[in-house]
């Protein structure tokens, strides 16, 4: 193993080719973080690895790593130092993620900022190490935000709009930045790591002394968090204002991602989604992660052979872009909802299909929505696939003929046969 | 009239802060429920008791009814006297059962009300 | 030794940081371990309860007792929430020096449910990791806040509700777990002697690592005795041997001063004394009574073999 040098630690602007894994442990540097706590589950041990190569290396100095012994004690001990008011981050995937899950439901209770990348995988069992982002998905009602990203350089910037969107007085809520296992997390490409002080004027200050504005520890201001209400009493409240505070969420964060195109000359859509040849489309599939990227591509080569198609990628799920989904649904006619996870006995078995077909539950004149689901734990989808899937919508466009092969009107696609 | 910015008086120093949050509606809470130090977070605990311990005039002042009282509601005077506080004085009996001396006495509650 | 009339001129001793008028039960032996140990520790503390009658005594929003910084907590979470203030309050000392924050102690106070079951997985963690926390452990062996069932730290012929002909297994013996993991300070007490719970947190307060102190605390309701009587069923817990007050500092392990005179088989009160005035005793059989006293004058010969021989190393 290499030994790292000790040098000055301020970051100047540099590309570097770097995996997926690796950007989100850079993230975190810039990011200044005070407290990570952490334990390895493939496919994110090379962020833990990378980290610990960063602090034990001099290179953040003043940054605590927990070496804990289990994920739910991760997310415990991220709660604990997170209430006596400092900055922190994890991350972890899939299982790792489901044994958290009381504290999950916790730490957004507590509205601590705490960023949490997740490198995307699918549920065992049967045992399963490649992307699927039902891990995450599975804990969209807890309270915590959660973004996808479709590349190497978003990970690392949507850590640094999370921070910023996360510590807003108004928000005060945790986020997920998810991202497909082993397809972002173990692939490399250039990234740009910022110039430190460019960061450190984009985010808020670390917390002061005084902690957060809604808990702090300190011995002459003594409080206590925790303790019980009885259902007569304001429990149903307190829960309505985590809500309130995630829908109001949404403009800080098509501010923050304004802001961040400003400052590094990224765009990224509006923040909730970003659209690609959405102006004359007449169908268009809506994708997020990695697989969005992709459809980029397919929708170019498809449009060359005549047709007018368009790809939205959905950069946040939490809080859900009803607006923005409901203009988009508005432009196309035939509107591909596609899932990279599952949502077992819900409305279209995909959750994110469920999801916008409640949304445009009760306005007119939007698409009609085909929901699809594919790439499930870490399936190949490939370019061909992608482009297949266009002029499916496309057929429907035109003769009004849905799939043969749905299973309950959700169109699995990609599925294994073998002949015999 | 909903007060928006109420919740922020807890953020205040001690001795600025009020003692007990009181809030109308879902707007003026704070983002998370706080609770702040109070005497009798339980009630009026006095009211717990069936006896009442009473320390007699032979006490030596040796302070270990203090030492062992479970509540706290045994406190020594300047004059290094021990006085109990009856509002939130349980009952419990230990400290008489605990008296080297034998000069604290369980009396039975009456329809009297406490000083 | 402290002495009481010492420890009752010093003005953070004499103050009450668990302000009375909370929902603890008449008698509490929590409540008097949770005031001890604050008065030895001061209001300079973070204090973490994972799930635990420590949780709901200390009443309902927005009120609470303790007058210093205390969180509530999941029931499994304890040691690493704990660790987690430790890691903060290191990162805002290198942020603002000389503010104090080096100064900030970080403890659990668990009950035995979230010491010796549920939380035994992040408490080993932490100790392993050396963090520097106290963890304290109440004993009042059960889950008495859910209404008295049994946990690993009940003893052998105790009834609860989930052990009503009375438990098979022994106690599960917490302080040798955590003195196998090498830490720097691991003791014992018991609520009878609120000075000797007042000495060893003063240690442990100045000692750099992982310390574990485990307090023995009757429960009236739980054990079955009159509420009065909380003081005199903890001191009998260490008269007859069954509860030994020691401490382990670095390895080296010192009986302390009411358990030392125990070496002495013939100074140790018979267990029935202790046993026969609890009612989640009652009915128990003449058999698990000598497997009982058995297992204690095995447990002491145990001790005794143990500092013979430190004694014979030390040399």
């Amino acid at each position: 193993m290499i030994k790292p040098e000790l040098k000055d630690f301020l970051q100047s602007e540099e590309t570097k080719i770097i995996k997926g894994n690796v950007a989100a442990a850079y993230a975190a540097k810039s990011a200044r973080v005070q407290v990570i706590s952490a334990y390895p589950i493939t496919p994110q041990t090379t962020v833990v690895e990378k980290l610990s190569e960063l602090v034990d290396g001099g290179l953040m100095p003043g940054t605590q790593y927990i070496k804990v012994e289990s994920e739910h004690s991760v997310l415990a001990s991220l709660v604990g130092a997170s209430m006596a008011g400092t900055r922190t981050f994890t991350a972890t995937s899939g299982q790792g993620l489901f044994y958290m899950y009381e504290m999950v439901h916790w730490t957004a209770g507590v509205r601590l900022p705490i960023v949490m990348a997740i490198a995307s995988r699918g549920p065992a069992p049967p045992w399963n190490i490649w992307a699927d982002f039902t891990d995450v998905i599975s804990c969209r009602d807890t309270g915590w935000m959660s973004a996808f990203c479709a590349s190497h350089q978003e990970i690392y910037d949507e850590i640094l709009m999370s921070y910023k969107v996360c510590e807003d007085y108004d928000v005060l809520l945790p986020k997920f930045v998810a991202y497909g296992g082993f397809i972002l997390s173990h692939t490399s490409k250039p990234v740009i790591i910022e110039d430190q002080d460019k960061v450190d004027n984009f985010l808020p200050p670390l917390p002061d002394e005084q902690g957060w504005p809604h808990i702090w520890i300190d011995p002459n201001r003594p409080l206590m968090h925790g303790n019980l209400i009885m259902p007569s009493g304001f429990y149903s409240e307190f829960r309505m204002k985590i809500h309130d505070a995630m829908i109001q969420s949404k403009s800080k964060i098509k501010d923050v991602a304004k802001e961040f195109e400003k400052v590094f000359g990224r765009n990224y859509g509006n923040g909730l989604i970003q659209e690609y040849k959405m102006k004359d489309a007449k169908v268009a599939i809506l994708n997020y992660g990695d697989l969005a990227l992709q459809m980029e591509e397919a929708v170019d080569q498809v449009r060359e052979e005549g047709y007018k198609v368009g790809t939205i990628k959905l950069r946040h799920f939490r809080p859900f872009p009803v607006e923005d989904i409901i203009e988009v649904a508005k432009k196309v006619k035939i509107l591909g909802v596609m899932d990279r996870a599952t949502a077992f006995g819900s409305p279209t078995g995909g959750p994110i299909s469920s999801e916008v077909k409640t949304a445009l539950h009760g306005t007119k004149g939007t698409a009609m929505v085909l929901p699809m689901i594919n790439g499930l734990e870490g399936r190949e989808v490939t370019l061909e696939q992608q482009k297949e899937q266009l002029k499916i919508l496309i057929k429907i466009n035109e003769t009004g003929e849905l799939p043969e092969d749905l299973l309950h009107g959700t169109l699995w696609h990609g599925k294994l046969e073998v002949k015999k | 009239m909903v007060d928006k910015e109420k919740w922020k008086q807890i953020n205040k120093a001690r001795k600025e802060r009020p003692e007990l949050q009181e809030y109308s509606c879902w707007e003026e809470l704070s983002p998370i429920p706080i609770s702040l130090p109070i005497d009798g977070a339980g009630g009026i605990t006095g009211d717990w008791r069936t006896f009442k311990p009473i320390i007699k005039k032979g006490c030596n002042q040796c302070g270990i009814c203090w030492m062992y009282c479970p509540e706290g509601t045994i406190h020594k005077t300047d004059n290094g006297s021990f006085v109990i506080d009856y509002m939130y004085c349980k009952g419990c009996g230990i400290c008489a059962k605990e008296c080297p001396t034998n000069n604290i006495e369980m009396v039975r509650e009456g329809d009297k009300k406490d000083d | 030794m402290a002495s009481l009339k010492k420890v009752m001129e010093d003005e953070i001793a004499c103050k009450e940081w668990f302000l009375p008028g909370n929902a603890c039960c008449a008698g509490c032996g929590l409540e008097i371990a949770l005031r001890w140990a604050m008065k030895a520790l001061g209001p300079e503390v973070a204090m973490v309860t994972p799930a635990s009658c420590l949780n709901v005594v200390i009443g309902l929003w927005p009120k609470t007792a303790p007058d210093f910084p205390q969180f509530n907590m999941a029931f499994a979470a304890g040691a690493a929430v704990a660790t987690g203030f430790d890691a903060a309050f290191k990162a805002k000392n290198y942020k603002f020096p000389g503010k104090g924050w080096d100064k900030m102690v970080s403890i659990c106070f668990a009950g035995d449910g979230g010491t010796t079951d549920i939380g035994i997985q992040g408490l080993s963690g932490a100790a392993e990791r050396n963090s520097n926390i106290i963890y304290v452990c109440y004993d009042n062996e059960a889950y008495m806040n859910t209404g008295i069932q049994r946990s690993s730290s009940t003893p052998h012929g105790a009834i609860t509700t989930t052990t009503p002909f009375g438990k098979d297994r022994y106690k599960k013996n917490l302080p040798a777990i955590m003195r196998a993991h090498d830490i720097p300070y691991v003791a014992t007490c018991s609520i009878s002697e609120p000075l000797d719970i007042y000495e060893k947190f003063q240690k442990a307060k100045s000692i750099e690592g992982c310390k574990y102190i485990h307090i023995l605390a009757p429960c009236a309701p739980g054990w079955g005795y009159p509420s009065e009587d909380t003081i005199e069923i903890a001191r009998l817990a260490v008269k007859t041997g069954s509860w030994i007050l020691f401490e382990v500092e670095n390895g080296v392990l010192t009986l302390s001063k009411k358990s030392r005179p125990l070496l002495d088989p013939s100074k140790r009160v018979p267990i029935i004394e202790y046993v026969s005035k609890q009612k989640r005793f009652a009915g128990i059989s003449e058999k698990t009574l000598i497997e009982i006293q058995e297992q204690i004058d095995l447990d002491w010969e145990k001790i005794s073999a143990e500092l013979k021989c430190q004694e014979e190393y030390s040399k």
